[in-house]
């Protein structure tokens, strides 16, 4: 019997981390410490009061937590589950190290969900200012940064090309991290909050720029990245897109198909991702394949010793170079070996061929994760770009006034993640309030 | 090994600590099973005038996922049949000769119903009588109990009863629910009681329900105040217990004292001892973790006194009483200045908040370039653990500027981190006695203390 029958996605695919019984939440919360402008506030990019949602869920004020959590990161119940804790919060926890950090990232999703399971809304609109805004992109910088804005009274519109919204969260975290409905109800918490979501539309297809400029009052560009770029070798046409994997691993499971043999390209977060999606869903072999070493990679320490666990291999300083098929069947993935050379413009070593050190990785299946394009859309709209991504100022405005951009788009400094596009979107709501409605003052909440 | 046995007002146990009058003294193979564990005696659960029970009779106060800081009951006094009681108490005796086996007692206040229960007490063969002048609800109702503690002349009388009849030690166990626990053991004292014993428990109402509005425990949609027992009530039996030791009329009378209320680890039994108690009783503390806990009772109060050098519990007894002292005998040249040890320092800034919220604003935070910063004063785009660990600012003490009032130390979650230093004040000894016997005119007139602190330079920040 084929061992995959007895597999069953929605249990090998579900949620890694149980959710935290009330008696565990309140015994992990009772261990905080309470810090004074503590640090692991300091370390989350949204700068969430982690002490106070934390004490609140200790003395049974749950909602009350929910609200301190989401008055700084609206997407908190994503983020408590996307975001890396290790580097952030939890990393910056002061009981790190001599005992275990606060499960801060679980905490928050226990109090996040305790408000989405009740159907209770923290946050009502505000009152109308008559100011229009376009969002464009329903991921999270532009689902943060629009329902900013309705809590404040402006009337927004967002605009997303998908099908469903949510960006990355609905689409690219694979829900081993994020079921799809959490990422769902959020949008549906920022609809109430006012906000029409409008999903089908895509700017300079079905959507024009000029008349979003003639009709509102602001625009915020949260348009992500575009697709995962061509590795320019012979064979590519069967290398499958690791950021469409995960999407069918979400949205289609039905018709995923995971090879027994799987080589995944590329070391970062989603790489892993996709490469535990492939292992659980029944390959025998998962190998993934990267030109530097484990010291370059850019998948974080703790999902690096995730996918150990999983039974990942790992094939470091391995330059793919063609992949080998019969019969337009996947055969192997010829490569070559590499060392480490001068540092490259990156700042990492760069590596170079081996010479004469050919060899094949059996496969079956070949699948690509090594970042992806930087936004097209940025030329298409005239906008000035540095390294790529949409150039913008302190307040997150482009180089066009009264166009706004944050997320990945912007993320030419640091590292992309949704809390920081979160941020992104908070900021950049923070700026176009203040510049709508200059009366206003310092924006709320910050 | 020290020697933990004692000799209490002629009781003998191989060790001081011993079970006090409650749950878990309710019967014989109860007690059976303490003195197996090696419990050095117990006080019967009081024995004395028909009762019945209700349930939920015991709340319980937590605190910041800790349970049981404190226990809350409303259990009256043993509700098994006296005869039954009686036969236990005689079998238990009769099967542990060296362990002590006191039988509580409480009884209407007649000197016949007194009379009587002492002599069936006594045809067991028990070691000796704890009066129990405690018992805070319920008893006290019916004019027992804790309505016979509270009034000195009661306490006196219903003890010159039982002094009359009683050939074993009688021990008073007095109530805490006073202005002045010494009037009661003066009475008890001049009654001729051989021993005294405290602190029974305290009036409380622990909880409300927040959702039904009850009262916690709920018994049958009411709730009323209970005898309130366990390591939250360790200061105030300590207190009560020095009040006893430093004065003047107990002291000379050389009544040995029983010392309870929230011991639960040798530490606080080596307190109790410290503060004169020559016995030790506990209750809360195994009805919280069983009576399993006598081992590291003996094993570490033994551990301690052999540290010490002190050979018996005589030794222990009574060594910090002579400390006790008033506030006017402190020495208001005293200084001692918290220093923060950053070594130990976690940075949790909780000494920072006290101390600049609600104490003396002594405490600074001072970046890696010495520097001094405000707290949440980072650029809100400045994130991750490298960033918010590596700026984080060190909490330090203005040493010239701190009162040394200890709430640092006190707050701050790492051991040993925040120590009290002492410091010369440079000014020469004097407490507040000597100072207002020599210029009565500071404690009345506050220009007159403002050139008294001048002249010694007392700055107040």
């Amino acid at each position: 019997m084929d061992h995959r029958s007895i597999i069953r996605p929605e249990e090998v695919l579900s949620e890694y981390y149980p959710p935290l019984s009330d008696h565990q939440a309140v015994v992990e919360a009772n261990r905080c410490l309470y810090c004074y402008d503590a640090p692991c506030t300091h370390a989350c990019p949204t700068h969430i009061d982690i002490p106070k949602f934390i004490k609140k869920i200790a003395t049974g004020n749950v909602v009350g937590s929910a609200r301190t959590i989401l008055e700084a990161n609206l997407l908190g119940a994503t983020c408590a589950r996307v975001c890396p804790v290790q580097e952030l919060c939890e990393g910056a926890c002061v009981l790190g190290a001599e005992h275990k950090p606060i499960m801060i990232g679980r905490l928050q999703r226990y109090a996040t969900d305790h408000v989405y399971d009740r159907g209770i809304d923290v946050f009502k609109p505000g009152a109308p200012t008559g100011k229009k805004v376009a969002v464009i992109g329903a991921g999270p910088a532009g689902l943060s940064c629009a329902g900013e804005l309705a809590k404040l009274g402006h009337s927004v519109t967002v605009f997303e090309k998908r099908e469903l919204p949510g960006g990355l969260s609905t689409y690219g975290i694979i829900v081993l991290r994020e079921p799809v409905e959490v990422s769902l109800a959020e949008v549906e918490m920022i609809r109430r909050l006012g906000v029409e979501v409008k999903t089908g539309v895509e700017l300079g297809k079905n959507l024009s720029f000029s008349d979003l400029r003639a009709q509102y009052d602001a625009i915020f560009l949260g348009v992500g990245l575009g697709a995962v770029p061509a590795m320019g070798i012979p064979g590519e046409e069967h290398i499958l897109d690791g950021l469409a994997f995960i999407e069918q691993s979400k949205v289609d499971l039905v018709n995923l198909k995971v090879g027994n043999n799987v080589v995944v390209i590329g070391a970062g977060n989603t790489a892993i991702d996709c490469a535990t999606v492939a292992k659980r869903m029944g390959a025998e072999r998962v190998t993934m394949v990267y030109r530097r070493t484990d010291r370059e990679m850019t998948a974080y320490p703790h999902e690096y010793d995730f996918a150990k666990k999983e039974g990942i291999e790992f094939r470091f300083l391995t330059q793919p170079i063609e992949v080998l098929s019969e019969n337009g069947k996947v055969t192997g993935l010829k490569c070559l070996r590499m060392e480490l050379g001068a540092p490259d413009i990156s700042g990492r070593p760069s590596p170079q061929p081996l010479p004469g050190s050919e060899f094949v990785l059996m496969a079956d299946q070949v699948i690509k994760a090594i970042g992806q394009e930087k936004p097209d859309l940025a030329k298409l709209l005239g906008l000035e770009t540095e390294k790529g991504y949409i150039r913008v100022n302190d307040d997150l405005e482009t180089s066009l006034p009264g166009v706004y951009a944050g997320g990945d788009c912007v993320r030419s400094r640091g590292s992309a993640s949704t809390v920081m596009a979160v941020e992104d979107g908070k900021l950049a709501a923070f700026a176009i309030h203040h510049k709508l409605v200059p009366s206003a003052g310092v924006a709320a909440d910050d | 090994m020290a020697d933990l046995s004692i000799n209490f007002a002629g009781i003998k146990s191989p060790n001081p600590f011993w079970l006090a009058s409650a749950p878990p003294t309710n019967s014989g193979a109860q007690i059976h099973k303490a003195f197996e564990y090696g419990w050095g005696g117990a006080v019967w659960k009081t024995i004395g005038a028909p009762v019945l029970n209700v349930s939920n009779r015991y709340g319980a106060w937590h605190y910041g996922g800790q349970k049981m800081l404190a226990i809350n009951n409303v259990e009256l006094i043993s509700d098994r049949p006296l005869e039954v009681n009686l036969a236990e108490i005689r079998d238990v005796k009769r099967h542990w000769p060296d362990r002590a086996v006191i039988v509580s007692a409480m009884v209407e206040s007649t000197p016949e119903a007194w009379r009587d229960i002492i002599l069936k007490i006594e045809d067991t063969g028990a070691d000796g009588i704890e009066l129990n002048y405690g018992c805070p609800h319920g008893m006290s109702e019916r004019g027992m109990g804790s309505a016979v503690g509270q009034v000195p002349e009661y306490c006196e009388q219903i003890t010159r009863w039982v002094m009359d009849v009683a050939k074993i030690p009688v021990i008073v166990k007095l109530t805490p629910n006073i202005t002045n626990i010494v009037y009661p053991a003066r009475a008890a004292v001049n009654a001729g009681a051989n021993a005294l014993s405290l602190i029974n428990t305290i009036n409380s109402i622990v909880a409300v329900d927040l959702d039904t509005l009850e009262i916690t425990p709920n018994i049958g949609g009411k709730g009323g105040h209970g005898g309130y027992a366990g390591p939250a009530v360790k200061p105030i039996a300590l207190n009560m217990l020095s009040a006893l030791g430093t004065d003047e009329v107990v002291r000379r009378s050389g009544l040995p004292i029983s010392g309870m209320g929230g011991i639960s680890t040798w530490k606080d039994a080596a307190e109790f001892l410290l503060l004169g108690a020559s016995s030790l009783q506990v209750c809360t503390a195994v009805m919280h973790y069983g009576y399993r806990i006598i081992e590291d009772l003996c094993d570490g109060l033994s551990g301690w006194m052999d540290s010490k050098g002190f050979k018996t519990i005589s030794d222990v007894v009574g060594k910090s009483l002579p400390r006790i002292s008033d506030f006017k005998d402190f020495d208001l040249s005293f200084r001692a200045v918290a220093r923060i040890d950053p070594e130990k320092c976690i940075k949790c800034n909780l000494c920072y908040v006290a101390c600049n919220d609600t104490a003396h604003q002594c405490i600074d935070l001072v970046d890696a370039g010495g520097n001094v910063v405000q707290p949440y004063r980072y650029d809100v785009r400045s994130n991750g653990k490298h960033e918010a660990v590596s700026t984080r600012p060190q909490p330090v003490v203005r040493e010239d500027d701190c009162v040394g009032c200890r709430l640092c130390h006190n707050v701050c979650p790492v051991e040993g981190c925040i120590e009290m230093v002492e410091l010369p004040s440079g000014r020469e000894s004097i407490t507040w006695d000597q100072l207002t016997k020599a210029r009565p005119e500071v404690a009345t007139d506050w220009e007159a203390m403002k050139q008294y602190r001048e002249e010694v330079g007392i700055e107040i920040h």
